[in-house]
């Protein structure tokens, strides 16, 4: 129970599941191979072989457009055969547990999952029933992890800061609730990056979270000075009005990114999102659209990333 | 029928004995111990050479999941997995479906468990209607009906004024409350301790506060109330400090803790085993540590199984869907063998947190070897082992996080009523 489900008996990767437990050379490896798939979309014909006769079935159990469309481009692009399944509407309504669902799928020669889930461990939960049969990507799941978006992270920051280890990353927002902050928190620790912050109101944070290998800061200003990245969470609008938060407009006069909070950042630093956006409540507009912005080349990276998630599971 | 169990090493916690002694049964009872009554001639004995002869265990949370819950489990399975187990007397929670709240519920599970002839069956009543937390239940009547005690199972009753009131009315006819602290509101959609793991895991948490906040509530309103309170599976370091004062102020208070929490951690989860999904969440390993130190210590009063069946679909779906709890009616002797093994407690000590001690917080006679007694008795070999297979579990409920463990100790009689209902 308690052996990495992830990595198969040699040690390579079986599933992509979450970033906590990858060796280094592994995550490595996968942002070396999405450097070479950065050309393809520039191709006259965008595509390369390598999942030719493979199908890969996105299960999303969980409404999805942006990453649904990125993973299915990647899989297109390395032309696998894709299948979408949106379960919210189908089967699991009609009482076909998590596990049913699969096996059917399994019948049908699927070689590759992409599980979106609502509950923290579903990915992990359908990667133990497979075992080897299959391999399972985790485009999400509850607050637990979102690899392919840490990767795609990672990967951004690479691009634009060379190195990791002498870095100072701020994460802001409802990191309680983000499987994208949980990713990445583990990505920059396993990448080596020194300064690793998290920043928000105690009712968005987790208890303990120090214990990630990170600082704590309740204070936006403080927390991202002379920060080289800063990366602004979503906050789900269902948070903002209860227990949690008062509003909105109060969570963005406390927390969200300004152009004048910004400049207490490195000059250099980059602003990033996992998107979607809510424009005036953690990030204002004039920062979001601003030269510091490489949110859109993150949606640009994921696609390789995705690819190179995809490709290396494959066997290539 | 008379039975002589020889060569033994008789423990009986509660008389402090420990020592060869031969045990004599007739009728039912015992007869006598050590030297034979005159003209005793047994139809059966039993060779007892390298075996523990000791009062059959006494459990103070076993769900048998009768009424209403038969596809997780019935009461033949759970009986027989009892008595496999060396558990001759249980008390079972009031949740079921419908909850313990009618005494003809309780009269149907009372005769239904005396006729299968096996482990002694004691209801605990449920202490408001239908478990809601609102309206009294006809303590009096349960009582007569056979209920040892009334409690609340899982169900915190979050309006403080009716559990003052329901501990004011069971003070008034001296019947005991038994408790589980939890406070509804902080554990509300919380599947696991909120520490370390569940912030990993990205699992909603349940603080500890939520233990320690509503135990003092119910302290506070033992007190006043001058109600005989139990507490059931404690789960934080702090809980126990609490009940520690609390003894020592002289209140009517004992406790116990689920063998699980005495041996897991929040550890145990690994990657989202939700065999490990239980009520209360495993803790943090200073909780665990401080359950054993509690045991140790006499301020901890029991150790139950706190069995809970589940069928294998609502354990094979994501951790926070997963239905809580565990089987643990058969594990429960080698646990408590475990616990004192690894913490370097003498034996008796163990096995008084499974017998005497227990029966005493029921207030029944059982969980003592003593002459003229009924004749409960188990016999274990503290010598081997088991192997916790699906296979291995007589219970309906093959869900346990100790599945693939290895634990010390084997049940190899178990007497009821001077009957042997089980021998391996």
């Amino acid at each position: 129970m308690n052996r990495n489900p992830q990595l198969d008996e040699k040690g390579a990767l079986q599933h992509l599941l979450t970033i906590e437990g990858l060796p280094r050379e592994i995550l490595t490896h996968i942002l070396d191979t999405a450097a070479s798939f950065i050309g393809v979309a520039d191709r006259e014909v965008k595509k390369v072989p390598l999942l030719r006769g493979k199908s890969v079935f996105n299960l999303f159990f969980e409404p999805s457009t942006r990453t649904r469309t990125t993973f299915e481009i990647a899989a297109k692009r390395l032309s696998a055969d894709v299948i979408n399944l949106n379960i919210a509407t189908s089967s699991q309504t009609k009482g076909e547990t998590l596990l049913d669902t699969v096996d059917n799928l399994l019948a049908m020669h699927a070689d590759m999952f992409v599980v979106r889930h609502a509950q923290s461990g579903a990915a992990h939960l359908i990667a133990r029933h497979i075992g080897p049969r299959g391999h399972v990507i985790n485009a999400g799941d509850g607050r637990h992890s979102h690899p392919t978006q840490g990767l795609l992270d990672m990967y951004t920051i690479r691009h634009y800061k060379r190195d990791f280890s002498r870095l100072s990353v701020a994460i802001v927002g409802d990191v309680l609730h983000s499987r994208v902050a949980r990713s990445l928190i583990h990505a920059l620790t396993t990448l080596g990056t020194p300064d690793v912050r998290v920043i928000g109101p105690k009712t968005l944070l987790p208890t303990g979270v120090e214990r990630l290998g990170v600082r704590e800061f309740h204070d936006l200003r403080r927390g991202i000075a002379d920060c080289d990245v800063v990366v602004m969470l979503r906050v789900q609008n269902e948070r903002m009005s209860g227990a949690l938060l008062p509003s909105a407009q109060e969570f963005f006069k406390s927390w969200g990114l300004t152009a004048e909070r910004l400049a207490l950042a490195k000059p250099d630093a980059i602003v990033m999102h996992p998107g979607p956006l809510n424009r005036g409540v953690e990030i204002d507009s004039a920062v979001a659209d601003g030269v510091q912005s490489v949110i859109l080349a993150q949606v640009t990276f994921g696609i390789a990333v995705r690819m190179a998630a995809m490709s290396i599971l494959a066997g290539n | 029928m008379k039975i002589l169990i020889k060569n033994g090493r008789l423990i009986d916690p509660a008389s402090g004995a420990d020592e060869r002694r031969d045990v004599y049964i007739a009728a039912g009872k015992i007869a006598a111990i050590g030297t034979a009554p005159a003209g005793f001639s047994p139809a059966r004995t039993i060779d007892a050479k390298g075996l523990i002869v000791c009062p059959g265990l006494v459990d103070l949370a076993a769900r048998l999941r009768e009424p209403g819950f038969e596809y997780k489990a019935t009461l033949e399975s759970e009986m027989r997995a009892a008595v496999a187990g060396g558990v001759t007397s249980l008390a079972c929670p009031p949740d079921t479906d419908p909850p313990l709240d009618e005494a003809g519920l309780v009269e149907m599970l009372t005769f239904r468990a005396r006729s299968l002839n096996q482990a002694r069956v004691y209801p605990v009543g449920a202490l408001t209607l239908g478990l809601a937390g609102e309206r009294l239940t006809e303590m009096a009547v349960l009582h007569d009906a056979g209920c040892v005690a009334f409690s609340q199972a899982d169900t915190p009753v979050a309006d403080t004024q009716v559990l003052w009131h329901a501990m004011q009315y069971a003070s008034t006819l001296d019947f005991a409350v038994w408790l589980r602290p939890q406070d509804g509101y902080l554990s509300r959609d919380g599947v696991a301790h909120d520490g370390e793991v569940a912030a990993r895991l990205g699992l909603p948490g349940i603080p500890a506060f939520a233990e320690t906040i509503a135990l003092s509530t119910i302290l506070q309103l033992a007190r006043a109330c001058e109600t005989r309170l139990h507490l059931c599976r404690l789960s934080t370091a702090e809980g126990v400090a609490m009940v520690r004062r609390a003894k020592a102020e002289g209140l009517k208070v004992t406790c116990d803790v689920a063998a699980h929490h005495v041996h897991l951690s929040e550890m145990d989860l690994g990657y989202f085993d939700s065999h490990c999904h239980l009520v209360p969440p495993l803790r943090s390993e200073r909780d665990r540590d401080a359950l054993r130190a509690g045991l140790a210590d006499g301020t901890i009063d029991a150790i139950c199984s706190d069995h809970a069946p589940v069928d294998e679909d609502a354990k094979q779906i994501p951790f926070g869907e997963s239905e809580p709890g565990a089987t643990a009616l058969e594990l429960l002797l080698s646990l408590a063998l475990k616990w004192a093994q690894e913490t370097k407690q003498p034996l008796a000590k163990a096995l008084a947190m499974v017998t005497s001690r227990p029966a005493a917080v029921l207030g029944i006679e059982a969980g003592a070897i003593a002459l003229g007694r009924a004749a409960d008795i188990a016999v274990f070999d503290p010598e081997d082992h088991v192997r916790v297979t699906p296979e291995f579990l007589r219970s309906q409920g093959k869900n346990t996080p100790f599945l693939g463990y290895e634990l010390p100790g084997r049940v190899r009689y178990t007497l009821v009523n001077g009957l042997v209902v089980h021998e391996s």
